[in-house]
């Protein structure tokens, strides 16, 4: 595809989903998600805790069941009907990933289980070849806990230094700080598109370019960004991005790691096994080209399958259409919850996505927790695996309100009659 | 509602704004930390044990309502008591928490404790209400690491 027509197809895609965001029907949508429908301790089930987790639609656990019922068989081996048919149907969601990110290639896009599994992938095949004693890797204070661990455990093996860049009281990158972190001994960035606790959006294209200036490649884990905008890896010019089947109404145990050919050409296999290999002997082992190199063994047919789906199910919803329900809900909810008395916000950036992180003035988020179940709400209360973010802030906790495509704001109401409930019990 | 008042009772509530004995103890000659990594909750337990009597107990740290109240209310049952009553007590408090006390028997030993019995229908709020417990008993068995919940 040529960059003329890519950039004519975002336009008229921009211009439809105007109209798409006005004729939204979500009530529709929510229909597409059989979950929504139960009752949770006697109430309609309010599921506010898409950042942990998304529903998933009708469309993706028929195409699980399908593919167990009609196509279930080993990929890339077989020459029977139905290996060739499930070969096809997994390649096929390899492809919808590659245009839903905008890669250039298909074999750029390869199938892990999540966003762990990509991050531990780069830090233990491109950091442990790239990063020696002395190096340092950089990333962000806002940081979920699988963006820090796996570069730890690489610059604690390589005796190299894992940089920090830090945050304001709002929860916004301090931009001038992390272009001062970028040293001659940096060898990768790795940093979020948007914080799982915070919501922050970080400009990373304007932290890729200031890398990329110095020569430094940058990983983005874009976990929870692909689910509420859309992404175009080309665009941002990232080497490698991260994300996860089920955060985006796929399933779980799948995910996908984007990275550029150059890189992922050069560098080493991740796991040996099956599948990765072109030849193998006891004296040498040829490996496969990409991106068979970095899928070890049978992988997660059906889940690649489902993520396949899911990708399909939101392209035909459209991502601007999503977002722009998504910004209006945030925005509606962070007004309506920020007003009721004793209640803080956390992580307060001017750009946010779905995200409503906040504290109540002598009740610890469990409590919150709790109590919104009691009245069938579901939010996420802790640390949320970013516990750096919640000793930035002095806490130790927060209570968490993640949005995604099929809530509503009749859900947000209901999520502040709870709070007022919890204010009630604490009276 | 009701389901709510049974686990939030006025006295857990009480407890859990104005935690007792929630303070250093400079007398401990045992002490211990626990943690609940699922939610952050932390305390430190003090305890002065004078032959096989516990002299005085305190705590300090954070957390929800229930793992507060618990640990205050824990400090006021077990003052003067010895440390074998204190184990078995931990013992009938976790039966009740998790619901395993005998049907309609009253559990008259526990005394005020008795109202941490609604935690039982809260299965995943147990560890709140235990980890002072667990902690008081790493400090009793004199173990160095911290416990935790997990």
């Amino acid at each position: 595809m040529s960059t003329a027509a890519e950039k004519l197809t975002t336009t008229s895609q921009g211009s439809t989903t105007t109209g798409a965001a006005r004729g939204f029907d979500v009530e529709k949508l929510r229909r597409d998600f059989p979950i929504l429908e139960q009752r949770v301790h006697g109430k309609p089930l309010v599921y506010l805790d898409n950042a942990a987790t998304s529903q998933k639609p009708q469309a993706v656990i028929d195409a699980i069941s399908r593919y167990y019922e009609q196509e279930n068989s080993n990929i890339h081996r077989g020459v029977h009907f139905l290996s060739e048919r499930a070969t096809e149907e997994y390649e096929a969601a390899r492809s919808s990933a590659q245009e839903f990110i905008h890669a250039l290639k298909p074999h750029e896009v390869i199938f892990v289980r999540g966003t762990t599994e990509a991050i531990n992938l780069v830090a233990q095949t491109y950091g442990r070849a790239h990063v020696s004693a002395g190096d340092e890797v950089l990333i962000t204070a806002m940081e979920h806990h699988s963006n820090i661990v796996p570069w730890q455990m690489l610059c604690d093996e390589k005796h190299a230094k894992l940089r920090v860049a830090p945050i304001s009281d709002s929860g916004e990158l301090l931009l001038d700080e992390f272009v001062n972190l970028l040293g001659s001994r940096t060898k990768l960035v790795a940093a979020a598109h948007v914080s799982n606790a915070l919501g922050t959006v970080n400009p990373v294209r304007q932290m890729i370019e200031m890398a990329h200036s110095r020569n430094i490649p940058v990983l983005i884990d874009g976990a929870q960004a692909v689910p509420h905008c859309a992404v175009d890896v080309q665009e941002l010019d990232c080497d490698f991005y991260a994300f996860s089947g089920h955060k985006m109404y796929g399933p779980t145990g799948i995910g996908i790691l984007y990275g550029k050919s150059a890189l992922l050409e050069e560098m080493p296999p991740y796991q040996g096994g099956g599948d990765m290999i072109a030849s193998v002997s006891f004296e040498k082992t040829v490996y496969n080209r990409l991106p068979y190199k970095f899928e070890a063994g049978t992988p997660h047919i059906s889940g690649g399958i489902g993520l396949g789906a899911a990708i399909e199910y939101l392209k035909s919803i459209g991502m601007n259409a999503i977002a722009a329900h998504e910004h209006d809900l945030l925005s509606y909810a962070t007004d309506a919850v920020s007003e009721v008395p004793g209640v803080r916000l956390v992580g307060t950036a001017k750009e946010k996505a779905a995200v409503l992180s906040f504290v109540m003035e002598g009740i610890h988020p469990h409590d919150i927790g709790t109590i919104l179940d009691q009245e069938g709400i579901a939010i996420r209360t802790g640390h949320h695996c970013a516990q750096p973010i919640m000793t930035r802030f002095g806490i130790e906790a927060t209570a968490r309100a993640s949005f995604a495509l099929y809530n509503t704001r009749e859900e947000v109401d209901a999520l502040v009659r709870g709070i007022h409930k919890v204010r009630e019990v604490f009276a | 509602m009701s389901d709510l008042r049974d686990l939030y009772q006025d006295v857990i509530l009480e407890h859990s704004k104005a935690p007792r004995n929630f303070r250093e103890l400079a007398a401990a000659n045992h002490k211990a930390e626990g943690f609940n990594p699922l939610c952050g909750d932390h305390f430190t337990v003090y305890i002065d044990v004078e032959g096989d009597s516990i002299r005085d107990i305190s705590f300090q740290g954070s957390g929800c309502a229930i793992s507060k109240a618990s640990a205050s209310m824990m400090t006021q049952s077990l003052k003067g008591k010895t440390t074998a009553e204190a184990e078995q007590m931990f013992g009938k408090f976790h039966k009740l928490v998790t619901g395993q006390s005998p049907a309609n028997s009253e559990p008259a030993d526990l005394g005020k404790l008795a109202v941490f019995s609604g935690v039982s229908e809260f299965p995943v709020r147990v560890k709140c209400a235990t980890l002072a417990w667990h902690t008081l008993h790493a400090a009793l068995q004199g173990k160095q690491e911290a416990v935790s919940t997990e």
